[in-house]
């Protein structure tokens, strides 16, 4: 029998392997691929915790999360491609401009 | 009996295809691991009675976000292996999963320490596209407004910032000849 805890661990791994993503990767747009993992990750678990609890807001939350995570790759993809433009490259060191 | 064995088929699947995605040194692969990941996920979905989630999983993340990294994409470099210089896996990943744990620890606790009572229960039959519907159009109208202007803005700030002088390579010229064409 499948239970909630069940669902919470997977979306617990999906999440630790998207923040193993974010701190390891060094491109950009490795960058942004971890970030969706961690909102899937998050959405999951709402929609585990919406069915064994029997309540809908959960899933009205996750889908509020993918409305979020399609603006969010609208426009971080813009701001890539114009960084790319500039400096031939989207590697994470490249943005150290401000050293102080 | 099959839920279960769908289940762990679909976890492992997850699992294994988000880790290619993590791991793997070309951006390729990592985007069609990532695009194979999320219809694994709308499989959750479907498991969880969430069928209206699952359909929007498979359209929006799949079909339009993951085509949109597929295009943008195409401005960059996606054949060349990436160089990545990390200093310590070790703490990375320690680092990583206790943050995670301590994530799940804090979502989880006030929901077991307490009796949670459902604010807008599950009707019987009524299908899950129509209560999701029924929710969002009375209880969430004006977060869904909200979703929709911002949706509106960003897809004027992505074409905009994608389309900013697009006649002319910005990396063959110096960062004070690009200010100064801005200023004209």
């Amino acid at each position: 029998m499948i239970t909630l805890s069940h669902y919470l661990i997977v979306a617990a791994i999906l999440f630790a392997i998207g923040l193993v993503g974010i701190l390891r990767r060094k491109n950009l747009l490795m960058l942004f691929f971890a970030t969706e993992m961690l909102l899937n990750a998050v959405n999951i678990g709402f929609a585990a915790v919406s069915k064994f609890y029997g309540d809908l807001t959960g899933q009205l939350f996750a889908f509020f999360i993918i409305a979020i995570a399609a603006s969010e790759v609208a426009v971080g993809l813009g701001l890539l491609i114009i960084w790319y433009k500039r400096r031939g490259s989207i590697d994470l060191d490249t943005l150290q401009t401000m050293h102080g | 009996m099959f839920e279960a064995i769908a289940f762990y088929l679909f976890a492992a699947l997850t699992i294994v295809m988000f880790s290619i995605t993590v791991m793997t040194k070309n951006a390729l692969y990592a985007m069609s691991a990532l695009a194979a990941g999320m219809i694994f996920i709308s499989g959750f979905f479907f498991l969880l009675d969430a069928d209206f989630l699952g359909v929007v999983q498979i359209v929006v993340y799949t079909g339009a976000v993951m085509a949109l990294y597929a295009f943008g994409m195409m401005f960059f470099d996606s054949t060349r292996d990436i160089k990545e210089k990390n200093p310590s896996k070790k703490v990375v990943f320690l680092l990583s999963g206790m943050t995670a744990v301590l994530l799940v620890i804090i979502v989880v606790a006030p929901i077991i320490s307490q009796k949670v009572t459902p604010l807008y229960p599950m009707l019987e039959n009524v299908g899950n596209a129509e209560a999701i519907g029924i929710v969002l159009f009375t209880k969430y109208l004006v977060p869904f407004e909200v979703a929709a202007v911002m949706l509106l803005v960003a897809m004027i700030a992505g074409i905009i910032l994608a389309s900013k002088q697009m006649d002319e390579s910005l990396t063959l010229i110096e960062d004070e000849e690009i200010e100064k064409k801005a200023v004209q």
